[in-house]
């Protein structure tokens, strides 16, 4: 079976270069799979897991913004985070989930709705990817 | 001729600072190695981020996004990456010197420019001076997350997006080589000139969904990711700089106890020499 490389690049250092058979992601204009053989394509990803299959493993990584690069046979994927299960602070994750829930709730006109959205979507997301792996 | 008492007070003092400067060089040092890895880690993040960009806004065309042109130039934007602390020899001083003589020079009145500093002697450095200082971020740590200047490269960004400033010029100290650091000025928006070194031809990408929204979501975040690798160059560059400030201040130290210890033992001789002609004298006077 044909693969393909995946990596995952943040500004603080590569997370992973493995190769995989299957990536599929979430991507602003909904959800992609890529295989081997993919044509070029540059997609923007949302805040979402991405899940990566390969022979008899796979994996998930809980990205926050970025794109996506896919060549015929390697995939780059370039996120201000990336996290695998296994390097998520999951307390720091539900405190944050907490303070950007909080921060939504009380509803004074001069926070940043949309920053405290953003910090409980990434929140969200990195509980889900911890927690689906356990 | 000082007493021996002060003598000996002066050379522990400058033997306690040495061990002082000596233990700082040393702390530099390791720090020195811990940011110069977190500069090559985030290499490849880099060129990646910038061949996707080069290779679309050539490649395309017809795409376009205000960051990508240059419009008339009526307010500007100086970011300008200091040190929290001193101690570091000229590493602030270089790269203030610079902005300072760049506004003077370009600018007649507070209306056409703005700061951003990082740092806190950048900071008070523009306050003294009373000029506006828009946005600052101090207590960076040593080995900066991306998360930690994430907003004020974000912020800085929405100015430009705002139309709040028109122009982004970036000071910082490039790092060169353990001993050499050099003022590096760079525009950074609007996005004008990749250095693209013939890379961009390789591939014609599809665009999901499309150019202009890619942009939308790559620019931004390719602005954000040349302030970070900035960062992470000062940050080397000050270790360095305060590596080899340190280093100075305990040769200094060395010659100075030289110095001392030398005055030192005359001022014991003479002490010596002084009580025994006294006791020469004594003795001859009871003959």
């Amino acid at each position: 079976m044909s693969t393909l490389t995946v990596s995952v690049v943040t500004p603080d250092g590569p997370v992973l270069e493995d190769a995989f058979e299957m990536v599929s992601c979430k991507a602003e204009s909904g959800e992609l799979g890529i295989l081997p053989g993919h044509i070029p394509m540059v997609a923007p990803l949302t805040i979402s897991a991405v899940r990566l299959k390969g022979e008899g493993k796979s994996d998930r990584i809980a990205v926050s913004g970025g794109f996506l690069e896919v060549r015929p046979e390697k995939v780059t994927i370039l996120a201000q985070s990336a996290e695998k299960p296994a390097d998520i602070d999951i307390d720091r994750a539900r405190m944050a989930k907490e303070r950007a829930e909080r921060r939504l709730q009380d509803k004074q006109a001069d926070i940043d709705f949309q920053r405290a959205e953003m910090a409980l979507k990434r929140a969200i997301n990195r509980l889900d990817v911890y927690e689906n792996n356990f | 001729m000082a007493s021996l008492r002060d003598i000996k007070g002066r050379i522990t003092s400058t033997k306690k600072t040495k061990q002082i400067t000596k233990a700082m060089e040393m702390v530099s040092a390791s720090k020195l190695n811990r940011a110069e890895q977190n500069a090559k880690q985030f290499v490849p993040y880099s060129e990646k981020i910038q061949e996707v960009v080069a290779s679309i806004a050539q490649g395309g065309g017809d795409a376009s996004h205000p960051m990508l042109e240059a419009r008339e130039v009526k307010k500007t934007g100086y970011l300008v990456i200091t040190s929290d602390r001193g101690l570091a020899g000229a590493f602030n001083s270089s790269v203030l010197r610079k902005v300072y003589q760049e506004i003077l020079k370009h600018h007649t009145s507070a209306e056409e420019y703005t700061l951003i500093t990082i740092g806190r002697i950048g900071r008070d450095f523009f306050r003294k001076r009373n000029m506006p200082v828009d946005m600052d971020i101090t207590g960076i740590s040593d080995q900066p997350d991306f998360a930690d200047i994430k907003d004020i490269a974000a912020d800085t960004i929405q100015l430009y997006t705002d139309e709040r400033i028109d122009q982004l010029y970036i000071y910082y100290n490039h790092y060169v080589s353990a001993i050499t650091q050099e003022v590096t000025e760079k525009k950074i928006l609007p996005l004008t000139d990749f250095n693209t070194e013939g890379k961009a031809s390789q591939s014609s990408y599809e665009y999901e969904p499309n150019q202009e929204e890619i942009l939308e979501v790559l620019l931004p975040q390719y602005a954000e990711s040349l302030i970070y690798g900035a960062l992470l160059d000062s940050k080397a560059s000050e270790h360095a700089a305060r590596m080899t400030a340190m280093k100075s201040a305990t040769d200094n130290a060395d010659d100075l106890i030289g110095d001392l210890t030398l005055s030192y033992n005359r001022a014991r001789q003479a002490a010596i020499t002084q009580e025994i002609t006294e006791i020469v004298g004594g003795a001859a006077a009871l003959e």
